[in-house]
């Protein structure tokens, strides 16, 4: 993105940063876009920021997924979408958790799109949505064991592999 | 896929004019022809009124995700394909997209504008299914029949560009898979000059037919508040009144370069959402045209990043270099520098976003799309509750979903 992009993650950061100091960890900008890194603890405050400010309208939350760094710690990354649909700007909200505290505030009461989302998140990686209505699983059945998008999940699955290939997978963890 | 988990549900009391009595549950699917796929939604009925639904998806996750994190970057291209089997080049173009920005490669405009023809040629294609479908839904047969019959002239468009007719791949990184072969032009201005006709001719069969406008005026309105705080995008949220196209907002492939309107509704109910993709048809079939136009004759139809995006065939026979990239993008495949990247485009279905992920390797660290379908569904409890159950089939219709889509 030109120079006008740059310009409106500036606003959009300063604007952010004048109503809490801690709001943000790190700006990081990476092709035209831009993440910021906030604390697990003010996501929801954040959002509800970032949806309600009169010079930010990010009305519209388009997407949320996680990412899986293992074996590096925070190994999990939260990844939230946001675009503005009267002012024509995006921004990405980034939150790091560790596998042995993946818990985080649900955004479902600042957007209920982000219901399903969180839902798939929860279902894939075993993260933990605090304030979800209905955090259950949703593309995988109820009885499933494990998250599959981590990534000490095989690919090929623990299901259906015969006797002899199991000596050949890793082991269950 | 889940049953309905702790979540209360049916036989419970209700009052009617007889005095009380309990709900009824209904199991709609997941093999009901309504649902396009294997969608399956509780139902509680007091009635014919629905008091409550619950989706149930799952049935045809086949982990696309998880997949593509064991391909390398170009091998996972035939993997999208498969998502929204509607809007294949679609697919195509978001991961695409999503690779080039990770790589940081700008692609030739020759090649821009032939990915918006195929893109909006699909975006046609993908609503002729749908209205097809959806009119067999609603009663009305011979539309059906008619929709089919012009699908299946984009699909031989797509065959004799691409050579294949559904699962094309023909959108790669860089640039395109193949040259548009000679003769193209003159195929799809043939098109052109019919389809015209054609979208009046479904527009004499439903939009006056009174059948048709009983089914879906003031069925399953949604307000364009709860359509952007549902994060509804596509024909869903237009038909509600915003006016939000990835097009316009956050132009990719050169779109900002082209003349066409975004068509809106303020109804917000399916029969807004007909007419929105009645009118959509329309614009896709000007901007094919103009891509037509702007279509230069000599250049290149892939970027040149040696090691990267595969040397030209004539090259390859002559220098030993090319042969060697060539070799290697296609066993070891190529690492973008690490980073993350998002890119999204508009689907016929809404915003179809694309999550990719780098550490660095060969293989992506996480892919991940943002279907439009998946999201648009989980409105469909709101739209429904109240609704008659006649008109959960007009609603699942008018999101126009693709359980590929939903599921990956």
């Amino acid at each position: 993105m030109t120079d006008s992009g740059g310009q409106t993650t500036n606003r959009v950061v300063a604007k952010l940063r004048s109503w809490s100091a801690n709001a943000i960890e790190e700006v990081i900008e990476y092709r035209g876009d831009t993440t910021i890194v906030v604390p697990r603890k003010v996501l929801r405050s954040v959002a509800e920021q970032c949806r309600d400010t009169e010079e930010l309208k990010f009305n519209l939350l388009t997407d949320a997924t996680a990412l899986d760094r293992y074996p590096l710690e925070p190994r999990f990354e939260l990844n939230y979408q946001l675009v503005s649909i009267p002012l024509k700007q995006k921004l990405c909200i980034r939150v790091k958790l560790s596998v042995s505290d993946a818990v985080v505030d649900s955004l479902v009461p600042v957007w209920p799109g982000a219901n399903w989302l969180e839902r798939e998140i929860f279902d894939m990686f075993g993260i933990q949505f605090t304030g979800h209505p209905d955090l259950r699983r949703i593309l995988l059945p109820d009885d499933w064991e494990g998250h599959p998008l981590r990534k000490d999940y095989p690919v090929e699955g623990y299901r259906d592999i015969p006797a002899i290939a199991t000596r050949y997978t890793r082991s269950r963890p | 896929m889940s049953a309905i988990g702790t979540t209360p549900f049916g036989q419970e009391t209700v009052e009617t004019a007889i005095g009380p009595t309990k709900t009824m549950v209904l199991n709609m699917g997941p093999q009901h022809p309504s649902t396009h796929g294997v969608l399956r939604i509780l139902l509680e009925l007091d009635g014919e009124t629905v008091l409550k639904a619950i989706p149930d998806l799952g049935y045809l996750h086949t982990g696309i995700e998880k997949s593509c994190e064991d391909k390398t970057y170009s091998q996972a291209i035939t993997l999208t394909d498969r998502m929204d089997y509607l809007n294949p080049l679609g697919n195509n173009l978001a991961y695409c997209l999503a690779v080039e920005k990770l790589l940081g490669i700008e692609v030739p405009k020759r090649a821009q504008y032939f990915r918006v023809l195929m893109v909006e040629l699909q975006r046609v294609s993908s609503h002729l299914v749908w209205l097809g479908t959806h009119a067999i839904d609603m009663g009305a047969m011979s539309a059906f029949l008619y929709c089919f019959r012009e699908r299946e002239e984009i699909l031989k468009i797509f065959e004799f560009v691409a050579g294949q007719r559904m699962m094309t791949s023909y959108i790669r990184i860089g640039g395109l898979a193949l040259e548009p072969p000679t003769g193209w032009k003159e195929r799809v201005e043939k098109f052109l000059k019919m389809m015209p006709g054609r979208i009046d001719e479904y527009e004499t069969l439903l939009t006056g037919n009174r059948i048709w406008l009983g089914r879906l005026k003031g069925v399953g309105v949604m307000s364009a508040e709860d359509a952007v705080s549902y994060s509804m995008t596509g024909p869903t949220l237009r038909a509600a009144g915003l006016a939000h196209d990835v097009r316009r907002a956050f132009p990719y492939s050169s779109y900002e370069e082209f003349e066409f309107d975004v068509p809106t509704r303020t109804e917000g109910d399916c029969f807004a959402r007909y007419l929105v993709r009645v009118a959509e048809m329309r614009e896709s079939l000007k901007i094919v045209r103009q891509a037509m136009e702007k279509f230069p004759a000599e250049g290149p139809f892939r970027t040149e990043a040696p090691g990267i995006i595969p040397p030209a065939r004539e090259k390859m026979k002559t220098e030993m270099e090319a042969l060697i990239y060539h070799f290697k993008i296609f066993t070891e495949g190529f690492a973008p520098p690490p980073g993350e990247a998002y890119a999204s485009i508009e689907s016929p279905r809404g915003e179809l976003g694309c999550f990719l992920a780098s550490d660095g390797s060969q293989k992506p660290l996480r892919c991940h799309f943002r279907s439009p379908s998946f999201i648009n569904l989980q409105a469909l409890p709101k739209l429904v509750t109240g609704q008659l159950i006649s008109d959960v089939i007009a609603c699942i219709g008018t999101i126009d979903i693709v359980l590929g889509d939903v599921d990956r």
